[in-house]
């Protein structure tokens, strides 16, 4: 029985290199509950990040009772974390779920019918159809919902409406993972697996603190790094993490940036590559375009020069240089640290330039993982409900969008295709000055999730917009809705979705949903019928009227491009475990890795984008692409470094930075409702480094208040391991608060949202909001009783270990009981490299 | 070489109206945070550009123009408000920028003419900047038409 609370990753299963990770299971069943008692099991995969673990959901008595790991699943190899053992299904028997929509009467939310609640939603939206048309509708959807329901509000938006205002809160996690790839390789597509770590001689973490956002992977490395033979890790990272503990304990680099200075380091480590002829000429010659525009671009960035910018010693960047140049497979992986802070775009493609300048893609342990936060942002980039168009095809591409057009039986000139897609922070601009009047919000919580949140709210509850909210519960963002429609969760519906490495699971329904509850699919299949959206021929636009039946809509129209589907069906999905697209007649079985021939989607005709200047966000042109003849070729694209929009000054000296910790997810809306998790922790804080507390008479634990130019927040500082001058709070923490048995009752649920302070502000080429680079000032308050809330196990640990015991953190811990049975034979893995060979 | 010079001048003239309108546009649309951030950034490259060509003034000299009304454009004195006025703005711009690199490609022929290696270094680089300028117009105009012209209060 093991507390992971305590113990996250659960017991080391160390193997040699090009050996199999082995399988473990990990089982947790709720207090009460024992395996013999549990009625089914019932096949799924975890929601709570994008890692996608294959799981089985453990039901009795038509609920939710726990989670067990599948020992045959690609993913997870039968590991669970944390997070999915405790915050699976403990929400979807909370008292507080939405159980019948909710229509605002009197500046009141009120209960009401579907009837009532879809019937206000589509008089509104053909009222405004008709008077101002498809531009007037917005839709912002999640990283939560299943691919079949991206499909069909994409289908909806593009076809049914015919507006170009649809994102996701994907934009504000991945964005940028999509834009990397579509600048480098011509379109999005994860070109790395898993089973790269088994391979590598290096992994490369860039901004990605592994162990706090997807804890089975960082174990997947952790059974590499402590076996035989073990992979050297490289961490760029402004805090001291798990991640930079292991490079120094492996012989590796802890590279700690000023914040906003990332695109400058990687310049240099390209620098490094180039003068030390780490490349290899040949495969560059025949694979890739631009590396003499790379060389001049980044010709300045010695290690010196890289030094005096980031702040980190020269020799740092010539040792972490010459790691990537002399392994013979590096495996790199990249997240927030690169996303949301600045220049997101160029860092980002400067680690898939380092990938290409040593032919290392498309073999076992020379890898790229351009990771997702979310578990479902996949799908939404997919299918186009963040605005792309469906199956990776080109905007600005005639044949693309007629080849939707054809599928759906609609006028071409009905997809909005005349512009790029509206971007989130645009479409909630527009709502601002009610040029969108109906904004229609599903799975995903902006009041406490988009930067600089008092106007966030403002945008909501305003008059001048509509807004229609469809949730679990009455978050921070439905309180403020026009309509509240409950919607089922996760193991109340059936559908797909995809995780990082591109591995596609079903998720079957296990219980019903409470009261009216109904799924998102449900739900936009009804609207799409009160609108009467139909297609030249007369009949329904969508037409499908089960998840199945949508999937396989979707699989069909993604024939012939690169995110192919269409040897994926829920018969075959049923199996022992998920499976990586492409999977086709070529692929049967799926693909391990892309671009295993060297051969890129970027030929003119095929290929998602022309491309941007990655400084300005300016469009490569049809003309100037077909001018280049990428034919199958990647883009070797480099930028030089400018300075973040906004730089310390003497009012806000220290650079503001948000992120995550490992026992929450997203804004807490399933992770807060698991008691186990949520008292690990229960409430919102702040990292400063010592010298910086010192400075302002700060201790352990004293309130602070910590300001930028746009809001500021009263927490409790954590005395820890950040580098001087950086400030770090978690951003998941708005003013709801679970039960106080549960780990909830703080007085500061008010004055704590990270996002009070960060800014209006975007990326050129992906518009990912920068959260990574506000100015802020931290000054005392008082002190407080005890120390900050914040967990003690990963890099929001204490910077000193031998506090005065009234400061002094209690080890984070707590966790119910779980289970974990190392299996003694592994099962053998599709397409596992590990065992192909042997 | 009269002429040259006059178009030098005309480059640095046209660079500094085109550097001060995008500020000006930066500071009234600051709204749109990425017009504010980019405006900001391209004025910097013209900004660089007369730099770059400051020596060479100093070599052929800046001659000032008979007819001046007739070569040079105005500025923006100021934005305008709204969605429609960020559409004009940048459309303004963009006539600003067309302008200048006329120029810059005026020069270049010239500066190869005389073999002056420096001249044509920097009107090359800067042509090449201002196409970027250019595409960013483009491509911000074509994003805000839409709604601008339909929908916009
Ligand atoms: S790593 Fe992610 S997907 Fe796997 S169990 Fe944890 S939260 Fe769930």
């Amino acid at each position: 029985m093991s507390d992971r609370i305590a113990d996250i990753y659960g017991a080391r299963t160390p193997h040699t290199k090009g050996t199999v990770w082995p399988a473990r299971v990990d089982q947790f069943l709720d207090p009460g509950v024992d395996e013999g008692s549990v009625d089914s099991w019932v096949q799924s995969a975890c929601l709570l990040c994008s890692n996608g673990c294959g799981v089985d959901i453990a039901v009795k008595d038509g609920r939710m009772v726990g989670v067990r790991g599948r020992a045959t699943d690609v993913v997870n190899h039968g590991r669970l974390g944390p997070k999915g053992l405790y915050g699976s299904t403990r929400w979807a028997n909370s008292s507080d779920r939405l159980t019948r929509p909710l229509v605002r009467e009197g500046g009141r939310l009120v209960e009401t019918d579907w009837e009532t609640a879809m019937g206000r939603i589509v008089d509104r939206s053909k009222s405004l159809l008709d008077a101002k048309g498809p531009l007037s509708h917005g839709f912002y959807t999640s990283g939560q919902l299943f691919l079949e329901e991206y499909y069909a509000l994409a289908v909806i938006g593009k076809a049914g409406i015919g507006t170009p205002h649809m994102d996701g809160n994907t934009r504000l996690c991945t964005a940028t993972s999509a834009a990397a790839f579509k600048e480098s390789f011509g379109a999005d597509g994860q070109p790395g697996s898993y089973t790269d770590i088994e391979h590598c001689d290096a992994v490369f973490l860039y901004g990605h603190n592994m162990p706090e956002t997807q804890t089975v992977l960082w174990a997947r490395i952790l059974d590499r790094t402590r076996g035989d033979d073990p992979a050297r890790i490289v961490c760029v990272d402004p805090r001291r993490t798990l991640v930079a503990m292991e490079a120094e304990r492996t012989g590796g680099v802890h590279l700690a940036p000023r914040v906003g200075t990332n695109l400058a380091l990687m310049n240099g480590l390209t620098h490094e590559l180039l003068v030390n002829g780490w490349v290899d000429q040949d495969w560059v010659a025949a694979h890739t375009l631009g590396l003499d525009d790379l060389r001049s671009t980044v010709e300045p960035y010695t290690p010196e020069h890289v030094a005096d910018i980031c702040g980190v010693d020269p020799e740092d960047v010539r040792r972490a240089a010459r790691i990537f140049g002399e392994s013979e497979a590096v495996l790199s992986t990249v997240l927030q640290g690169f996303y949301q802070s600045h220049q997101a775009t160029a860092a980002s493609v400067a680690v898939h330039n380092l990938h290409l300048l040593r032919g290392m893609i498309g073999r076992p342990g020379a890898g790229i993982l351009q990771m997702n936060g979310q578990p479902t942002a996949q799908n939404n980039r997919e299918c186009g409900a963040d605005g792309d168009l469906p199956g990776f095809r080109n905007w600005d591409n005639p044949h693309h969008v007629q080849q939707l057009a054809d599928a759906w039986d609609v006028d071409v000139m009905t997809i909005p295709h005349w512009a790029p897609p509206t971007h989130a922070m645009q479409i909630f601009s527009y709502a601002e000055t009610g040029s969108i009047e109906l904004l229609w919000i599903s799975a995903t919580n902006p009041a406490v999730s988009m930067p600089e949140s008092a106007r966030i709210r403002r945008i909501l509850e305003g008059d001048q917009c509509f807004v229609v909210v469809q949730d679990l519960f009455l978050t921070e963002t439905a309180e403020l809705a026009d309509v509240v429609l409950p919607a089922a969760g996760w193991g109340e519906k059936t559908g797909c979705f995809t995780n990082v490495n591109r591995t596609v699971h079903l998720s079957e329904k296990a219980v019903d949903p409470p009261g009216e509850a109904k799924s998102d699919l449900d739900i936009f299949l009804m609207y799409a019928d009160r609108m009467g959206f139909t297609n030249r021929s007369g009949e329904p636009l969508l037409g499908w009227r089960t998840a199945e039946e949508a999937f396989d809509a979707w699989a069909a129209i993604t024939a012939g491009r690169p995110v192919d589907y269409t040897g994926l069906s829920y018969d075959k999905l049923r199996g022992p475990t998920g499976i990586p697209w492409p999977v086709n007649k070529e692929h049967p079985d799926g693909t391990d890795r892309l671009y295993a021939d060297a051969v890129f989607p970027t030929d003119t005709d095929y290929c998602e984008t022309y491309g941007h200047d990655l400084i300005t966000g300016g469009t490569v042109t049809e003309q100037e692409h077909r001018a280049m003849r990428p034919a199958g070729r990647a883009f070797l694209k480099g930028a030089p470094y400018t300075p973040p929009h906004e730089e310390p000054s003497d009012d806000f000296p220290l650079r503001y930075t948000t992120g995550r910790t490992v026992y929450q997810f997203h804004t807490r809306t399933k992770t807060g409702r698991s008691a186990d998790l949520n008292r690990a922790a229960p409430d919102a804080w702040v990292e400063i480094s010592p010298t910086d507390a010192d400075a302002r008479g700060i201790a352990e634990g004293d309130w602070v208040r910590v300001k930028s130019p746009r809001g500021a927040i009263e927490v409790r500082a954590r005395v820890g391991d950040v580098m001087d001058g950086a400030v770090f709070a978690p951003f998941h923490y708005g003013h709801w608060e679970p039960a106080a048995a549960a780990g909830g009752g703080h007085d500061d649920a008010n004055h704590r949202l990270a996002n009070e302070l960060t800014m209006t502000v975007w990326d050129p080429v992906s518009k990912q909001p920068t959260f990574k680079t506000a100015a802020c000032q931290v000054t005392r308050l008082r002190a407080s009783d005890g120390p900050a809330p914040a967990p003690t196990t990963g890099a929001s640990a204490p910077a000193e270990r031998d506090l005065a015991p009234r400061r002094r953190p209690r080890p984070t811990q707590g966790g119910g009981p779980t289970t974990s049975t190392t299996l003694t034979e592994t099962p053998t893995y599709p397409l596992d490299p590990a065992q192909e060979d042997s | 070489m009269p002429h040259l010079a006059t178009y030098i001048g005309l480059a640095d003239h046209s660079e500094q109206t085109l550097a001060d309108s995008f500020r000006t546009v930066a500071e009234g649309h600051a709204r749109a945070a990425d017009v504010f951030h980019t405006c900001r950034l391209l004025a910097g490259w013209s900004d660089e550009h007369r730099t770059a060509l400051a020596p060479i003034i100093e070599r052929y000299g800046e001659a000032d123009v008979d007819e001046p009304e007739r070569l040079h454009a105005a500025g923006l004195a100021e934005s305008r408000d709204g969605d429609i006025g960020l559409l004009r703005d940048l459309q303004d711009l963009h006539v600003l920028a067309t302008l200048v690199q006329t120029t810059w490609t005026v020069i270049a022929q010239g500066a190869q003419g005389l073999r002056d290696h420096e001249l044509l270094d920097v009107a090359t680089s800067s042509n090449a900047h201002t196409a970027r300028q250019l595409t960013w117009l483009n491509t911000r105009l074509k994003a805000a038409a839409p709604q601008a012209l339909i929908v916009a209060p």
